[in-house]
């Protein structure tokens, strides 16, 4: 307990130090304004968007386009997951096409979104999906094929029966390992959408930031990152509580690991 | 009393792995509500018996009889208990012990009506709502047990279900296994390379040759009586005369074993 306090002091210490010599770089001219804002412009044009209603409208729509993408893709990876781990046969076939796709930069296929879904909201999530999917997907599988085997022996001579051994083993095991992984997942699901706005949009926080920079806003700009931060701690916190409501049956020592 | 059927009825079964003859000519009989317990050194397949039994193994020759019945595809009669630990870590202890019957279609609140009652059976009242993790070895292992015999299956069959339990606990699970048997007898057939464990238990010991092609080298009918005291039951003369008399095969057996790993 007293570490915890030590190291969260520590924490605040370093924080309150950067901000107040970044402040007072500024004030003293030591640091441009025009690349560095000073925290306090920055703040000042936060609440100054949290007044309009403009922001929260952006917001909003950053939020949808992630969950979206959060929920689609998760499904679509956890699906695929699921059928490749338990057709050796398909997972052999599609294993390679898989690794290719997964190898292509996402978002560099932002532009294409764009072009094909145009400028509202399906682009964003097209973009969050193929970041998210992959994750669940890798995820999914790998849950699937590396359920204990003598679990899964003692279920099949309880009498499982197919959809049972789906439903109470390679489900929950597989759970374990998309939750484990849904924090990056979340993660994707916001760069999706935020990338895919900043290409090309007409709302949202990525739209906000593109909008700022191309008037060589920087204040903008570093207001756009810290609310997108905290937007993505938020669901991070949200997750967080999920994955341990969740995951009750495992042991202490796998979940600080 | 009439002609009695017999549970299992292994004639002359031979359990080939590709060239490898695991059992040679193996007979085994079990009688309804009779214990077998069927010692052997160390890779004996004294395990394939077992398959071969629940009918997760063709035997390449000789018959598998339940309850004079051949079996065919797998043996509905037979509850498996396994070496090692089989339980779903994701479930709390009356969620596992109720599995077989959530399986066969029972509703979860029914499945776990009847948990409890064999949670208690075994011991485990309080203990429900517990993770497997949050168990001790020995508590698991008496989890696994409701959850096979909560079936219950006209013939169990154990796989050295104790033997990583260490002595103490190992004799706690004798006296609960012992109880239970007792109460509701049934075929049993218990493999284990511990002889003490093997005598304590069991109405007869079939001992195994070393493998492989391993075959019957004994049967001996122990003549204890029951309800046994467990705790009490090794240092009398009768066990000891017993053991003696198992361990004059069951020795040269395990030698020849070691014989073979050079």
């Amino acid at each position: 307990m007293r570490r915890k306090t030590k190291v969260l002091t520590t924490q605040v210490a370093i924080i309150v130090g950067l901000l107040v010599l970044w402040e007072a770089g500024v004030r003293a001219s030591v640091i441009d304004p025009f690349f560095f804002p000073a925290p306090s412009t920055i703040v000042a044009r936060i609440v100054e968007w949290m007044a309009t209603a403009d922001f929260w409208t952006d917001l909003g729509i950053t939020l949808l386009e992630t969950i979206l993408s959060f929920v689609i893709g998760i499904a679509i990876g956890t699906i695929l997951g699921i059928w490749l781990g338990l057709t050796p046969f398909a997972a052999d076939v599609f294993q390679p096409f898989i690794k290719v796709f997964n190898a292509i930069p996402r978002i560099l296929l932002g532009p294409i979104f764009v072009i094909w879904f145009g400028l509202g909201l399906a682009s964003k999530v097209a973009l969050g999906v193929t970041l998210v999917l992959f994750v669940a997907f890798f995820n999914t599988f790998q849950g699937v094929r590396e359920v204990n085997p003598v679990v899964l022996a003692n279920a099949r001579l309880l009498r499982a029966s197919k959809s049972s051994l789906l439903r109470h083993v390679y489900l929950p095991s597989a759970t374990t390992w998309i939750l484990s992984s849904l924090r990056v997942s979340v993660g994707m699901a916001v760069m999706g959408a935020v990338v895919a706005e900043y290409l090309g949009s007409s709302a949202g926080l990525g739209h906000l930031i593109a909008q700022a920079e191309g008037v060589l806003d920087a204040t903008g700009v570093f207001s756009g990152i810290i609310v997108l931060s905290v937007f993505v701690v938020a669901l991070d916190a949200i997750v967080d509580r999920i994955e341990k409501r969740l995951l009750v049956w495992r042991p202490a020592q796998a979940h600080e690991a | 009393m009439g002609q009695e059927t017999l549970a299992v009825d292994l004639r002359d079964v031979v359990v080939r792995f590709g060239d490898f003859t695991a059992v040679r000519n193996m007979n085994l009989q079990v009688g309804e509500a009779e214990f077998v317990a069927v010692v052997g050194p160390t890779g004996c397949g004294k395990s394939t018996i077992l398959n071969a039994v629940t009918g997760l193994l063709k035997p390449a020759a000789g018959d598998v009889l339940i309850f004079g019945k051949p079996l065919v595809g797998l043996n509905e009669q037979s509850g498996y208990m396994l070496q090692q630990e089989g339980l779903l870590p994701w479930k709390t202890a009356e969620d596992n012990v109720g599995l077989g019957l959530v399986f066969q279609g029972a509703p979860v609140a029914d499945a776990r009506e009847k948990a409890r009652v064999w949670l208690a059976k075994v011991g485990l009242k309080g203990f429900e709502a517990r993770y497997p993790h949050q168990l001790s070895g020995g508590q698991r292992k008496r989890v696994a047990m409701a959850q096979t015999l909560i079936l219950e299956p006209k013939i169990v069959l154990m796989d050295e279900p104790f033997s990583a339990l260490d002595v103490h606990t190992r004799r706690l699970m004798h006296r609960i296994l012992l109880d239970l048997w007792q109460a509701d007898r049934r075929s049993l057939v218990f493999i284990t390379h511990d002889l003490d464990e093997a005598i304590t238990l069991a109405d007869r010991v079939v001992v195994m040759s070393a493998g492989p092609g391993s075959r019957m080298v004994g049967d001996v009918a122990i003549t204890l009586p029951r309800p046994r005291d467990v705790s009490s039951l090794q240092t009398t003369d009768a066990f000891i005369a017993l053991y003696r008399q198992i361990w004059s095969l069951l020795g040269a057996e395990v030698e020849k074993s070691y014989a073979t790993q050079d």
